[in-house]
């Protein structure tokens, strides 16, 4: 069964045609492709009514990638939400003018678990119950999977997300954007232990994040304030380094502290990792070493499934398409808030 | 809190701030007052507060702690269920007013609901001239000192 995803939710306008729910044939994201040429303009990174003017350009590309023809395409999933309301209607509707012409299944999706099934569609062999981690610029979740589609809320962030964190960050150390993965090649040249940076919330029970302490507190560190104000010039290499070191450490450090405490909470047997974030390695070192000593298989999605992109879309779509063919309709809306647990 | 200084068009209110929780009590005295149409502009530095204000005027214009406040600087736009909608928008990553036409801007600032607008002096050009302008200023690691502008001294005031 071939399923054609759409996404449209934020920044990105993004088409895959993925085979039986794993097999990714082709994977378009328009900020990844030299639209230039082809378009006649460069699409900016934030291009919610972009999404118009490249949206089928995308999909006919997804599918000329992939070999097929619309008409070998048995099935059409696209995020209703979370995001951008008047970005996620471009992709809704044009979703539905696409399933509606060709007479097509269409199933609607959630961004948030589209990202954990990356996870689950790079690693097969995933066990139940998972804690599923979702790590982003936009996002900072973490629920429990009962199994594929059924999810329970645990906690998010209450500030910032912990990829906007790295963002920021990476702003105040005077790093190119994008700066996540900046920070992470600074971050291998300092020591992590040089500053003890606040972990946030985990002290308390919650499973709930807080980033925004953090964020404060490398402010303090790198530009001072009032008498100690000083300039980020004067910061010398090897300080710089070891702030994005010691930043990362204690922003890594909560995700996995919580992640392997609602592990052992809920007894799961894997740990379920994605969006953006989930492609710092450290992260995944630091997953890694703990989930041995506690006997739980941690999975990451595949690199160019933990950002933004339809191959999950699509993956999910089949997923709770085959296993109730109810979850296909034309009758639902774009969801800015678009819960998880619906 | 210190004596209003008035010209004719503008009244301005100073306050120091000692704690995040101070700062959410002032954003939901300053919510409180807000009506449909209403358009609030956050000026500050990063980590100055806005966020957290923010989080205030959400509780003052109705949201329920279930509403939950967050930064939204990747997402763009965040919309809460308040006595009318509330618009959290985020210009961070916005650099060009082009950017702001994408995201839908008029829409929100003309429309059903109280915008709230972090970052505010990318938009300075298209901010309608009723906003009320809220600056922040890191005094130190706990204390920020928050100047609210109100644009016409005849409306409500109730800081």
């Amino acid at each position: 069964m071939f399923a054609l995803g759409i996404e449209t939710s934020c920044d990105e306008t993004a088409a895959a045609v993925v085979r039986d729910g794993r097999e990714i044939l082709s994977n378009v994201i328009a900020s990844q492709l030299d639209l230039h040429a082809e378009y006649g303009g460069v699409v900016p990174e934030l291009a919610c009514r972009k999404h118009i003017q490249v949206i089928d350009g995308i999909v006919e590309r997804a599918l000329a990638e992939s070999g097929l023809g619309l008409a070998e395409i048995d099935l059409i999933s696209v995020v209703r939400g979370p995001g951008l309301i008047g970005a996620l209607l471009i992709g809704v509707n044009y979703a539905k003018g696409l399933a509606w012409g060709q007479g097509l299944p269409l199933v609607p999706v959630n961004h948030v678990e589209a990202h954990v099934y990356g996870s689950a569609m790079s690693n097969p062999q995933m066990e139940f119950p998972a804690v599923g981690l979702v790590a982003s610029g936009g996002h900072t979740s973490l629920f429990v999977i009962e199994n594929l589609g059924k999810y329970r809320r645990l906690g998010e962030t209450t500030d910032d997300a912990v990829g906007e964190s790295f963002d920021k960050v990476a702003s105040l150390l005077g790093l190119p954007y994008v700066g996540g993965p900046e920070v992470e090649k600074l971050a291998l040249k300092g020591d992590p232990n040089v500053i003890r940076f606040p972990r946030g919330l985990t002290k308390k029970r919650s499973y709930n994040f807080s980033y925004s302490g953090l964020k404060t507190a490398v402010l303090y560190h790198v530009k001072g304030y009032g008498k100690t104000k000083r300039d980020r010039d004067r910061i010398s290499e090897k300080e710089r380094a070891d702030v994005a070191a010691s930043f990362q450490e204690a922003a890594l450090d909560v995700l996995v502290q919580k992640a392997v405490r609602a592990a052992e909470e809920f007894r799961a047997r894997s740990i379920a990792v994605g969006g953006g974030v989930a492609a710092n390695r450290r992260l995944r070192e630091l997953f890694h070493g703990c989930a041995a000593k506690l006997g739980v298989a941690v999975h990451f999605p595949a690199p160019e499934l933990c950002t933004d992109n339809a191959a999950m879309v699509a993956g999910l779509g089949h997923r709770l398409y085959t296993k109730d063919a109810s979850a296909a309709t034309y009758d639902f809306d774009a969801e800015a808030n678009a819960d998880f647990f619906q | 809190m210190e004596t209003p200084r008035s010209d004719n068009t503008s009244v301005c209110r100073t306050q120091v701030t000692h704690s995040p929780s101070e700062t959410v009590e002032l954003g939901k005295a300053l919510g409180e007052c807000l009506t449909v149409g209403d358009v609030v502009a956050l000026y500050g530095e990063l980590g100055s507060g806005k966020t957290t204000l923010t989080k205030g005027l959400a509780a003052g214009l109705g949201a329920g702690r279930q509403e939950g406040v967050r930064s939204p600087t990747f997402v763009l736009l965040n919309l809460y269920k308040g006595r009318f909608p509330i618009y959290h928008i985020d210009l961070y990553r916005v650099h060009t007013l082009d950017r702001l036409h994408d995201i839908g801007f008029e829409e929100y600032a003309f429309g059903d609901g109280v915008m709230v607008i972090e970052w505010a002096e990318k938009a300075e050009q298209v901010l309608p001239e009723k906003a009320i302008r809220v600056r922040l200023k890191t005094i130190n690691e706990s204390s920020r000192e928050i100047r609210v502008e109100f644009p016409d001294k005849n409306r409500r005031i109730c800081l």
